[in-house]
């Protein structure tokens, strides 16, 4: 099948609209614009509807009326602008909603830049807002990967009744790359797999009237939907994390590392193995529930691990829970849009796997 | 013998943890009386404020929906869209809709989204001990207002439905209150044609209800309702400011 070029923040678009999203707000901010403007005429053209609001609190809570009133939809936002949405996913989270947040980083803190990073991610996978809660985070790495982990997205979403963030960068969003899923559906009508929704908001005809509420101030209440919510964050730990290994079963360094930088670490593993240099890589897909278990496992079998990131250290941290001291974990981290070069990797390979002399070994 | 007067169906027979002599009771009421008249309540979602009315969901017996504070016309417009045939409207206090809500109801309005909003200005805000509200009048004492509320300090009681009558998207704004019953009367039929215009799809209505806070005002409900048609409503004059 022939391909196409599209960049990340439009598959991203195209596959909700072919998940069966029916609505979609979102607010300008760099760099997921390509986003907002492909939903502004393709919602349109598929039948749902598009609002260009007035603040990124507006968006989340636009989406959450829609999303209380059973139909799937999506806001999408950049670092600033995710700080802002906190709000609604908490109260989202709470609520039992479903929706798809996508955030596109970008260097941080404070307005910081516009060039790719990776330093929401203590603020994606730890809930993000106020309350104990979490939400499903998906990292595509590919154009193409994102197309599949948008329609995870919505899947997740409904099935566990929870906001779920699909976590990417500037270079994600922005990047274009051949795609061959998307073809077949593009300028074609959603599929509309709307599940049924018993709990929405659609009138009470027939039926008690619905509620949809987080204020629980009877004696315990509130602490029994915070059971019923760590129950269902943990069936999720227990059946949704997904990763991919690269050589993990004859490596001695395994280099963890998601999104973009994971395919700047796939460069530099190919590279290295051309030195016979044993090193693979271990990649999770969902950032929370991080595949720890299954990370766990490689700690037996290979000598190191290190972890690259565009952050100052959020995810090593994940990684230390779960290797729990038993094999030395290093760290190369850029934050401030600074990217990880190929060769800067591949020198920490060497250095790592065959050092030359201490001071060079990295920790 | 014919009944001549009952419950509305769309009024739960709960008691309500509103204080003696507080508007929200009336308009409840008035609200559901409407509904029912009109024979919509299995069509209603509704969207409940933070603030006094924030459990109304207990008393109303339609859909519901929770909001984050001054979000509520974004979650009813949400819904709305979703579901252009149902009767959405959001109900909102003076702290919800004129403090930390103003940017959501002025582009909602905007937007001239096909939705009602309940405006219910007591001037201060109620359900946290009686603080300095938007629409607080120039020299009433509250508990961040001890003195008076001083217009250099604190700026001025801020009309808003004034505000929102300027923009092509508001339709229908009428100020109403329910002080005595010529004017609950009124308020009544403020709040049908609002819900009606919505059926026909005129777009977006809002009526604004000057109601009394006997707690926080520091008086008797007989004198909280006198201090309306006194005070408030020379700052906030009653009747239609819009309807195109």
């Amino acid at each position: 099948m022939a391909k196409i070029m599209m960049c990340g923040n439009e598959v991203i678009g195209e596959a909700a609209v072919h998940a069966g999203c029916t609505f979609y707000a979102g607010y300008p901010i760099t760099p997921q614009n390509e986003l907002t403007h492909y939903m502004s005429f393709r919602m349109q053209e598929a039948g749902g509807t598009f609002i260009q609001a007035e603040s990124e609190l507006a968006a989340i809570n636009l989406v959450f009326g829609a999303a209380a009133a059973g139909a799937r939809a999506m806001t999408s936002s950049s670092s600033p602008g995710i700080s802002l949405k906190q709000e609604g996913i908490s109260y989202m989270a709470a609520c039992q909603l479903p929706a798809v947040i996508v955030n596109m980083m970008r260097g941080g803190p404070g307005l910081g830049n516009i060039a790719p990073s990776q330093a929401d991610y203590f603020q994606a996978t730890r809930g993000g807002g106020h309350g104990d809660y979490r939400t499903i985070v998906l990292a595509p790495s590919t154009v193409e990967e994102a197309w599949d982990l948008t329609h995870l997205a919505f899947d997740l979403a409904d099935e566990y009744r929870t906001p779920v963030m699909i976590l990417g960068d500037g270079i994600l969003g922005q990047m274009m790359e051949p795609v061959e899923a998307v073809r077949r559906h593009l300028h074609g009508k959603g599929t509309g797999l709307n599940p049924n929704k018993p709990w929405a908001l659609t009138g009470c005809k027939g039926r008690k009237p619905n509620v949809i509420k987080s204020l629980l101030l009877g004696e315990g209440e509130l602490e029994e939907l915070n059971r019923i919510l760590q129950m269902k964050y943990g069936k999720i730990e227990s059946k949704e994390p997904r990763f991919e290994s690269l050589y993990t079963e004859d490596s001695d360094l395994v280099i963890v590392a998601y999104g973009t930088t994971s395919r700047i670490v796939r460069s530099a593993i190919s590279k290295a193995r051309r030195e016979h240099l044993h090193v693979g890589m271990f990649r999770p897909v969902t950032l929370w529930p991080f595949p720890e278990t299954q990370l766990q496992k490689l700690a037996r079998k290979t000598k190191a691990f290190l972890v690259v990131e565009m952050s100052a250290g959020q995810m090593v941290e994940d990684v230390r829970l779960s290797i729990l001291g038993q094999r030395p974990i290093h760290f190369h981290g850029r934050a401030g849009g600074g990217v990880p070069t190929e060769e800067t990797i591949v020198e920490m390979i060497r250095d790592i796997l065959k050092p030359r002399s201490k001071k060079r070994v990295y920790a | 013998m014919k009944k001549i007067f009952e419950r509305p169906a769309s009024l739960k027979n709960v008691p309500t943890h509103y204080c003696s002599g507080c508007g929200h009771s009336i308009v409840h009421r008035l609200l559901c009386e409407v509904i029912d008249e009109l024979g919509i309540r299995e069509d209603v979602i509704a969207v409940c404020p933070v603030g006094c009315a924030v459990i109304a969901y207990e008393y109303w017996d339609f859909d519901c929906s929770e909001a984050p504070h001054g979000r509520t016309p974004c979650v009813a417009t949400g819904i709305k869209r979703t579901h252009p045939d149902k009767i959405v409207f959001s109900y909102q206090g003076d702290g919800d809709l004129a403090a930390i809500g103003t940017s959501e109801i002025i582009h909602t309005a905007n937007r001239g989204e096909n939705i009602t909003v309940f405006f219910i200005n007591n001037g201060v805000y109620g359900m946290t001990n009686g603080q300095m509200a938007p629409t607080t009048l120039i020299g009433q004492k509250t508990s961040t207002s001890i003195k008076g509320r001083d217009p250099v300090r604190d700026g001025y009681p801020i009309k808003m439905s004034e505000l929102l009558a300027q923009l092509p998207g508001a339709k229908y704004i009428e100020r109403v209150t329910v002080s005595n019953p010529a004017n609950i009367l009124k308020a009544k039929a403020a709040i049908r044609k609002a819900l009606k215009n919505q059926m026909e799809g005129k777009g977006f209505s809002l009526v604004e209800v000057l109601s009394p806070c006997p707690t926080y005002w520091g008086l008797s409900p007989k004198d909280a309702y006198r201090r309306i048609d006194d005070e408030l409503t020379k700052h906030f004059p009653l009747g239609v400011i819009k309807d195109i």
